[in-house]
């Protein structure tokens, strides 16, 4: 008898009823709902005459569809629908909500864990992939659909099939310019896409216990990009200090039961995972991603992959596709490709301490000329922490765009979007085809990198211009 | 509710690419707004289907005979990738898809197929090959057979490869169940760990 895992830890304490072999019924602990599909899973129940089973434990914000514009201004016609629906059917159900210009308000990823919703232990849905974000503090978290996110209303429950489990061992020291981004970015590159497809993934490592808490959200947040619907990493004493005290987290006598509840969720020593992989994060350089898929990735440094090169047809057609619509030389350096835009935002980087950091190698700096550079924070709270840490200065001063909170140009449902044929380097999580708007080619970096291009002109080396 | 599956023979359409992620099987300005569900079918695809002025893109295998009949897709690895949107799958339905076959597919788009009545076939990658192979070579005029009840696919030339399925996955296909009424029968079971689950884990429940 092996030891267990977190993942089968968390999830036993959830199941209500078995209901076939590998499946179980489980309770949903947390449900956020955003402006997207939110509005319309609260219709739909309306419709079928279905009570909102457990209103006190859903949350929501708008997000993906209003402008980060000042004051709102040029937020499309479905976006103030899409907010007008979801205030109505939020107030009619007593759903929590977060309103534009509240604390709390911000892109559901970062706002669940800023507010304390976010626990360790939870199980936390939401209508929304990048939900494997909250596994940073331990949470069991995942994103699903439309017709499950009716079901989470209505019953306040998931049927899921049990994941296979897979363990990231990031070890060594982060050498100097390397951020939680680079890492995940790396690991991504390594496994592939689908390497995570059917796991749910436990980082572990020196690494990561060295790793603020923010950063292990943005590790977690990726999970999905490495197929993965699930990434989570055991709660320890920074989790708890980055809990406490925050709105929505339990206080008093409460904590302390809490906290002792959670310092079990941490994988036996003898638990066995059913595929594990061990990445040495001292060989890491900064990464950017050339392609469409974020497993088109490579170091700073390194030369843009040359189609010739591959034996496998299969292979060899998909880069030729994704550089066909990159725009980019096979052979080349990807360091020196000119930029037009720049997004600094996203539930993956526009969190405090990626502001921080962008900032950091802003201070002092000028955007460079014919480049576009956005910053947006991901939160109401974030940008006010921001605000009074004169951050928004540093950046206009630098010459970029100071913005609301809000998902923007990660997926361009707001209509904010890079136009056709123009070249972005962004801290979001996906450089999909079409995805920062049709024919937008993305290159997905860290915080820092993202500045270094901006200043730049071009695909940069951050280490050169780190203080 | 979703359509119940039982069967199918069909027109088959290879699309192999590596990665097709739900951004491009529907783009996200196509799929705002609260009346989404019925207009998707024609921008499925867009960004491959269509080019830059709006004309049809010769090229992409949906917009020629027989494949714009099809209503199987064979799929490369790793096919729905990405994003949550369920309306990938409305726009696969509402372009008249009733089956995947693939390696692989997306975890969370895999259980959006299976909430509106579209059948996600896994098979290893060497099956998927040779069905794609054959499915060109007869420039797609021999039909693919898809049989949930006795688990086959059946390739145009009569080749038989069965698969697995998750069976509480299969009876809701065959069935067409409605999940939300399912589970609210066991709504006592649902009350009863939440009653528990407050002593257990208060915090959770937002109890004193």
């Amino acid at each position: 008898m092996h030891g267990r895992t977190l993942l089968a830890k968390i999830w036993d304490q959830h199941v209500i009823a078995q209901v076939s072999d590998d499946t179980d019924l489980l309770h949903v602990d947390r449900h956020l709902l955003h402006d997207l599909g939110g509005s319309r899973g609260l219709i739909d129940l309306k419709n079928r005459n279905i009570p909102v089973h457990n209103p006190e434990l859903t949350f929501a914000t708008p997000d993906h569809a209003i402008s980060t514009a000042s004051g709102r201004a040029g937020t499309i016609k479905t976006g103030w629908e899409l907010l007008a629906a979801l205030r109505t059917e939020t107030s009619a159900s007593g759903i929590q909500l977060f309103d534009l210009d509240q604390p709390g308000q911000g892109i559901v990823h970062v706002i669940g864990p800023e507010l304390g919703l976010s626990l360790p232990g939870c199980l936390i849905v939401c209508g929304d992939s990048h939900t494997c974000t909250h596994g940073g503090l331990g949470a069991l978290a995942f994103g699903i659909g439309s017709s499950e996110l009716a079901h989470v209303l209505a019953t306040q429950t998931i049927i899921q099939r049990r994941p296979k489990t897979m363990r990231v061992n990031f070890d060594g020291k982060v050498p100097f310019g390397v951020t939680a981004k680079d890492l995940i970015l790396t690991l991504i590159g390594h496994v592939g896409a689908a390497g995570g497809t059917g796991y749910a993934v436990e980082y572990a490592g020196s690494a990561i216990r060295d790793m603020p808490i923010e950063g292990r959200l943005t590790i977690c947040n990726l999970s999905v990009e490495l197929g993965a619907k699930m990434g989570l990493i055991a709660p320890d004493d920074k989790t708890f200090d980055y809990i406490r005290g925050r709105p929505y987290a339990p206080k008093g006598e409460m904590w302390a039961r809490a906290v002792a509840a959670w310092r079990t969720l941490r994988s036996d020593s003898d638990a066995v995972f059913d595929r594990e992989v061990t990445i040495d994060v001292g060989t890491i350089i900064p990464q950017i991603t050339w392609g469409t898929s974020p497993e088109h990735v490579l170091g700073v440094d390194g030369r843009i992959p040359d189609p010739q090169d591959i034996a496998d047809p299969a292979r060899r057609g998909a880069i030729e596709i994704a550089l066909d619509y990159m725009g980019l030389k096979p052979g080349a350096p990807i360091a020196g490709t000119p930029v037009d835009w720049v997004f600094i935002g996203s539930c993956t980087n526009s969190r405090l301490s990626d502001l921080r950091a962008a900032a950091e190698v802003a201070r002092g700096r000028k955007v460079a000329p014919g480049v576009r550079a956005w910053v947006v924070p991901g939160s109401e709270t974030v940008k006010r922490d921001a605000v009074a840490e004169g951050l928004d200065r540093i950046f206009t001063e630098a010459g970029f765009e100071w913005r609301e909170p809000g998902c923007s140009m990660c997926l361009a449902a707001n209509g904010e979007t890079v136009p056709p044929g123009q070249r972005s380097v962004s801290t979001s999580n996906r450089n999909f085809i079409g995805r920062q708007g049709p024919r937008a080619r993305t290159h997905l970096a860290s915080p820092a990198m993202a500045v270094a291009a901006a200043v730049s002109g071009a695909i940069a080396d951050v280490r050169t211009m780190e203080r | 509710m979703p359509q119940p599956f039982t069967k199918l023979s069909a027109i088959a359409a290879p699309i192999m690419r590596t990665n097709v992620d739900t951004d491009v099987i529907i783009s996200i300005n196509r799929m705002i707004g609260n009346s989404v569900r019925g207009s998707l079918g024609k921008w499925a695809f867009g960004s491959l289907r269509y080019q830059p002025d709006g004309s049809d893109n010769p090229a992409f295998i949906l917009n020629r005979e027989p494949y714009r009949a099809a209503q199987i897709l064979v799929t490369g690895p790793n096919f729905g990738c990405g994003s949550s949107r369920e309306a990938a799958v409305w726009a696969l339905q509402e372009m008249g898809i009733r089956a995947l076959i693939g390696s692989g597919f997306g975890d969370i788009f895999f259980a959006n197929c299976f909430q509106n009545g579209i059948l996600p076939v896994v098979l290893d990658k060497t099956t998927i090959d040779s069905l794609a192979a054959e499915i060109e070579a007869s420039q797609g005029a021999g039909r693919l057979g898809v049989d949930l009840e006795e688990q086959t696919v059946t390739s145009p030339s009569g080749v038989r490869h069965s698969f697995e399925i998750d069976p509480r996955r299969r009876a809701g296909l065959l069935e067409g169940l409605d999940e939300i009424s399912l589970t609210l029968r066991r709504d006592e079971a649902i009350r009863a760990f939440q009653a528990s689950d407050r002593t257990a884990r208060p915090w959770i429940h937002f109890a004193e």
